[in-house]
């Protein structure tokens, strides 16, 4: 980023820097203004009275609501990752496949599970489950927020797989055919797998969308971190301040998370320019720090 | 099929989430617009507002933002965006705080995509800009915004997209958008459930598919030819 903006102006001269310095008191006083106002609506509402905020500091809201609720949140997103991938792994393997049934049947399942969303699936798996009464009433909630994050995640997961190969050389296709492998040998083999280390920073992001995901389970009320925050916020009576920490905690979780993807395609970026550069072999040397502008396999943006 | 379109409102359901798409996409692109110049402009305050403001709002699960509108915004601090006085008060406000909790969390993505949109343009592109004595309004507003949109086109079409499937996300505050109305139908009539859901899904299918199609359109055409 530093790049750009630096080429958008001109080092600034003195006026400039006065300039600067005249812009820089506005948007400082502009913020503290809606800082204020902020303030001034809270303190009207007696919402910043200590009786709606110590609950923050009692240890029977942790034990009973919050760290439960980060548990449930983080089992949730670990099983449906886990889940995600192998069938991700499975609908790309049938994606690239020779037999043109399985291709157009993958690409209809990926198309469709991208385009539904996943509060929809959620929905319709949870109440499917309700009134089938297959399992306990009670893991139904999970199963549906599972379910409903795997199949979305794994269509997404499965084109990344796919851009991962297509971005390939071509020369590795050729010389994996050329000591007689045969093709599907050398997608299982070769192919796959390079993009699978190529989707590692990728799959760390998908972690963060999935994280968030999970509060759909609010709808469906499974016990995950929002639907303790409405529990603590009733019992307490502190709705605001609730849901305030729930949110403090989501962030924090969450840039935890991005700042792992972004250490790990650092490391990769690296990694691959001493290896002589595999992975990007094919591609014109990026003229901008932020290269990926294609939706998927764009790094740790766009991810909605 | 027709029972369920008319004793569920299933149209009225979909132009819900259709409005709310619209008005969503707007006011989150200018939202968005307005943080991505922040965010490449001199100015290291306005740098960092952007910056805190993304990581923000791109960390929040979109759920908490619009359940927070409703039960903290509303309930807590009284913020009213429809007059009390009208007859339609508590759906209006309901509609109208479920699109400011849309607005402000794709606001977040915009910026982004934006951002990278900026990030296609050569640097020589800025350069030239200066050389020809324009200041940074001008080479922001007739050089480097009008080749960011371009260059942006994909990555703001998949915002688009994913905005369309999140407007679901407001049934949590009692929208009567089609998520809504696939929840009552899921309550009350478990045997048309699968119905529904087809119905559902295939709206869905109707309405980002097109989309998608002219994302990818609209970029080819568009697209800087470097």
């Amino acid at each position: 980023m530093s790049d750009t903006t630096r080429v958008l102006f001109d080092a600034p001269g003195p006026k400039a820097r006065v300039r600067y310095r005249i812009l820089a008191v506005i948007g400082v006083l502009l913020l503290v203004g809606l800082l204020y106002v902020v303030y001034g609506r809270l303190d009207e509402k007696e919402q910043l009275t200590a009786a709606r905020w110590d609950w923050v500091l009692t240890g029977s809201a942790w034990n009973n609501y919050l760290i439960p609720g980060i548990i449930d949140t983080l089992r949730a997103a670990a099983i449906a990752i886990v889940c995600a991938s192998v069938l991700a792994l499975a609908l790309a393997m049938a994606r690239m496949s020779d037999l043109a049934p399985l291709r157009w049947l993958a690409g209809i399942i990926v198309e469709f599970f991208r385009a539904v969303p996943v509060l929809i699936m959620m929905l319709f798996i949870f109440y499917f489950l309700s009134h089938r009464g297959w399992f306990p009433s009670d893991l139904n909630p999970l199963i549906g927020v599972v379910v409903g994050l795997t199949l979305y995640n794994s269509a997404v997961l499965c084109e990344v797989i796919r851009n991962g190969v297509t971005s390939l050389p071509a020369g590795q296709r050729e010389a994996g055919l050329s000591i007689g492998l045969t093709p599907s040998q050398v997608r299982r083999s070769i192919l796959i797998p390079q993009s699978l280390t190529a989707m590692l920073p990728t799959l760390v992001s998908q972690v963060i969308v999935i994280t968030k995901d999970t509060a759909l389970g609010y709808i469906i009320l499974y016990p995950e971190l929002l639907t303790r925050a409405r529990n603590i916020g009733s019992a307490e009576s502190a709705t605001l301040p609730a849901y305030v920490v729930v949110a403090v905690l989501f962030i924090l979780i969450n840039y935890a998370l991005s700042k792992l993807a972004e250490w790990i395609e650092n490391r990769q970026r690296k990694r691959n320019r001493s290896a002589g550069g595999v992975a990007d072999a094919n591609e014109p040397p990026p003229i901008a720090p932020i290269p990926a502008v294609g939706g998927l396999g764009g790094g740790t943006q766009g991810r909605v | 099929m027709l029972e369920l379109i008319e004793e569920y409102e299933f149209l009225a359901a979909f132009w819900m989430t259709v409005k709310l798409t619209v008005y969503s996409a707007f006011f989150s692109l200018i939202l968005g617009t307005v943080l991505a110049i922040m965010r490449v402009s001199p100015v290291k305050i306005f740098q960092f507002i952007g910056t805190a403001y993304v990581t923000l709002f791109r960390n929040t699960p979109l759920t908490l933002i619009v359940v927070a509108c409703s039960l903290a915004l509303w309930g807590q601090l009284g913020v009213e965006l429809a007059s009390r006085d009208s007859d339609t008060f508590i759906v209006d406000n309901s509609v109208r705080l479920a699109i400011l909790g849309l607005s402000v969390y794709h606001a977040a993505f915009v910026c982004e995509a934006l951002r990278s949109g900026v990030n296609t343009i050569p640097l020589g592109q800025a350069e030239a800009a200066r050389s020809i004595g324009l200041s940074f309004t001008q080479s922001l507003t007739q050089v480097i915004l009008p080749q960011a949109v371009r260059g942006a086109i994909t990555p703001l079409g998949n915002v688009l997209i994913a905005l369309t499937k999140n407007t679901t996300v407001v049934a949590a505050i009692g929208v009567a958008e089609i998520a809504y109305r696939m929840k009552a139908v899921a309550e009350f009539r478990p045997d048309i459930l699968l119905l529904g859901f087809g119905v559902v899904a295939i709206a869905f299918v109707i309405l980002t598919l097109p989309m998608g199609m002219l994302t990818s359109f609209l970029s080819n055409r568009l697209a800087v030819k470097r």
